[in-house]
């Protein structure tokens, strides 16, 4: 009973980190499924959103605020596609990943520029920052609130991708681009469809993560989204059961790590994860098989 | 035509740059400091202290002519890689002086730039022993890490009866490591037991380490971190219910922690430089100066707070101005010999620096809680070293 009083505190950070990370994972993996693309600017896309809350607090309720978060972080989602990613659609795969990566630092100076490099605190939000008791851990109602969140989107999504009819097409286009395209389906659309989930979860990740973290700086979305990417490719990028699976796990045994004390570690220890996993799975726990595309 | 419109307007402004050198006679005095990063905060709050001394005493007499004021501003970001590049444009900028910086691991990283352009610089608040160490450019005004570190130990074991602390620093950071080590060995003198972790750069989840603290039976938690990982680690510890105080170094003496403690249920307590109402008229100028400004407000944290690192930056500035004075001349190596000898009372106390590494001679830090109702600092006592 004494070992699991001391190691309870751990477990539900690691659960709760996990299903944080897990909602970033899904908008790296699904447009890496489709597109073929690593979003690097979906981490700064998460950071972006907890400013947006941020200042949108200081002048609205949370009952406004918050759904304009969310409404700002998928237009914001869908103007990086528009504008960054769809003019190279036909170009090398190379040109779009730099694009990537300066859409990141754009908005890593952009958020420096706004908050002036100060960390800015996150608004306390109503129940699920209130504090309880599970067993012998206190924490925050947002550690319990996090991975039932996580699987009721999940399983939402898993819905949506598999009866419905925009569904077909992200399944059709992430199996073959071209002949779906032939086959008359509005592929821009699907894409389209892809960013807004993705940045839709990761608004939503980025209110529970910054409720239980609360200070956003302009480089808050770097090693979440790094961790989350991380999650995604562990668990077969492409794959969102995977994603979902490997953000759980890394989430957990970071924390897991740090109760043992080796607290050094912690970071070095999920990248050295990754890299045993791909050499010994080179496409990751649920990734499709061969693929010649890549 | 075209081409003879280009080269009046580069004479134009050729001759007017050399008008407005030659129209009065400028003192350039470098502020190097950090405006973002982990220590843009406290840094802003320290060149708001330079700010302020720069207009209330605008000019300065040297060798008998009236010379003009003028800051150059550098961020370094709270780097150890942008430091250096930030120090050689002051460097190159021709100042006389250089103020700063917040956060030892920048000053360490610039030392080098700022010895090969022969520019003398006043620390105003990094407390790392080897940031003046083995050199003869760089001083400062400010206590160092081997005392605070010796202050906080005697004041957990005296204040608290503490015998377990839980050390948490930044892994890298030679502030946070370095103090953090000073205070292990002046706790375990004590008598006391250490238990220490390190956390790594950009991490945002202290649950673990907290939790570690609480299940070793820490009476004391000891995290000398800059203030963004203290908010933190200030909401995870009241998140969590712990109950034991939470120490810190001079980093956290900011409104940041205030306001990130505002109604939590949590004990801080903080070792400074100087107490607020330790000088009224200082505090009130002051005071007045940041809420006349709206720019100035934003970087002082939306209030009013006087923080311990703008009445250093204060100190710093007019220290400068005296050394400016002894050398009766801009030329950096003469005040850079000039400073050895300078003196001056400050806000802070007596400032005079020591004949082999130029670090100021102070033998008292203050202690202060954070009380979290009233969003202040409460005065708990002045430490010394027994």
């Amino acid at each position: 009973m004494d070992f699991i009083n001391k190691n309870l505190p751990y477990l539900l950070a690691g659960i709760s980190v996990g299903g944080q990370y897990a909602l970033i994972a899904i908008g790296y993996t699904m447009v890496y499924g489709i597109l073929r693309l690593i979003n690097f600017a979906h981490g700064d896309i998460f950071m972006v959103a907890a400013l947006v809350t941020v200042y949108a607090t200081t002048t609205m309720p949370l009952y406004v605020s918050i759904p304009l978060t969310l409404i700002v972080t998928v237009v914001l989602g869908l103007a990086v596609e528009r504008v960054a990613y769809k003019p190279l659609r036909n170009a090398p795969r190379m040109s779009v990943m730099i694009s990537a990566i300066g859409v990141s630092y754009l908005l890593q100076n952009l958020a420096l520029y706004v908050t002036g490099g100060l960390a800015q605190t996150y608004p306390a939000i109503p129940f699920i920052s209130d504090t309880i008791q599970i067993g012998s851990a206190t924490t925050k109602m947002v550690t319990v609130v996090t991975p039932i969140l996580t699987i009721i989107l999940v399983f939402a999504l898993m819905q949506l991708i598999n009866h419905t009819k925009i569904g077909m097409g992200m399944r059709a286009a992430a199996n073959d681009f071209e002949t779906s395209r032939l086959m008359g389906i509005k592929v821009d659309n699907v894409i389209s469809m892809t960013f807004l989930i993705g940045s839709l979860l990761a608004a939503i990740g980025s209110v529970l993560y910054f409720t239980n973290y609360a200070s956003v700086v302009p480089t808050s979305g770097a090693m979440p989204g790094l961790k989350a990417f991380v999650a995604a490719v562990f668990g077969g990028i492409g794959s969102i059961p995977g994603a979902v699976i490997g953000a759980f796990i890394i989430g957990i045994c970071e924390n897991i790590i740090k109760g043992l004390g080796w607290t050094t570690f912690s970071d070095a220890f999920t990248f050295a994860l990754l890299i045993v996993i791909l050499i010994v799975k080179p496409t990751g726990l649920f990734g499709e098989g061969a693929t010649d595309k890549v | 035509m075209k081409k003879l419109a280009a080269l009046a307007l580069c004479a134009t402004m050729c001759f007017a740059g050399a008008m407005s050198v030659s129209a009065e006679d400028v003192v350039k005095i470098g502020v190097f400091e950090p405006a973002s990063g982990d220590n843009g905060a406290g840094g802003k709050q320290e060149t708001l202290g330079i700010q302020y001394a720069n207009s209330v005493a605008p000019t300065v007499e040297i060798g008998g002519t009236e010379y003009t004021v003028q800051l150059e501003i550098v961020d370094n970001e709270s780097s150890s890689e942008k430091a250096p590049t930030a120090a050689a444009d002051l460097a190159g900028r021709g100042v006389s002086i250089v103020l700063g910086t917040y956060g030892s691991d920048a000053a360490m990283a610039a030392s080098d730039t700022f010895a090969q352009a022969g520019v003398p610089v006043l620390g105003v608040t990094c407390t790392n022993p080897q940031v003046t160490e083995g050199n003869t450019h760089y001083f400062r005004i400010c206590f160092l890490d081997p005392f605070q570190g010796t202050v906080l130990a005697n004041f957990a074991a005296d204040q608290f009866g503490a015998k377990k602390a839980y050390v948490l620093t930044k892994l890298g950071n030679d502030y946070s490591g370095g103090l953090g080590y000073y205070f292990t060995e002046a706790f375990e003198a004590l008598g006391g037991e250490v238990i220490s972790d390190q956390f790594p750069e950009g991490n945002a989840d202290f649950t673990s380490y907290i939790t570690t603290a609480v299940n070793e039976g820490a009476d004391v938690i000891f995290a000398p971190t800059s203030t963004e990982a203290a908010q933190l680690i200030i909401d995870t510890a009241a998140s969590q219910g712990v109950t034991v105080p939470l120490l810190a170094g001079d980093t956290w003496d900011s409104n940041v922690i205030l306001n990130a403690a505002e109604g939590k249920d949590v004990q801080i307590y903080v070792t400074t430089f100087y107490q607020e109402g330790g000088n009224e008229e200082f505090d009130n100028g002051i005071k007045e100066w940041i809420n006349a400004d709206d720019t100035n407000l934003a970087n002082n944290g939306g209030d009013d707070t006087v923080a311990a690192v703008t009445a250093m930056g204060y100190d710093a500035y007019f220290t400068a101005l005296e050394a400016l004075k002894n050398a009766g001349s801009t030329d950096p190596a003469a005040v850079n010999e000039a400073l050895w000898d300078t003196t001056y009372t400050g806000v802070t106390g007596e400032i005079a620096f020591e004949s082999e590494n130029g670090d100021a001679i102070r033998d008292t830090a203050y202690v202060k809680q954070a009380n979290t109702e009233t969003v202040a600092w409460d005065f708990v006592a002045e430490q010394g070293v027994n």
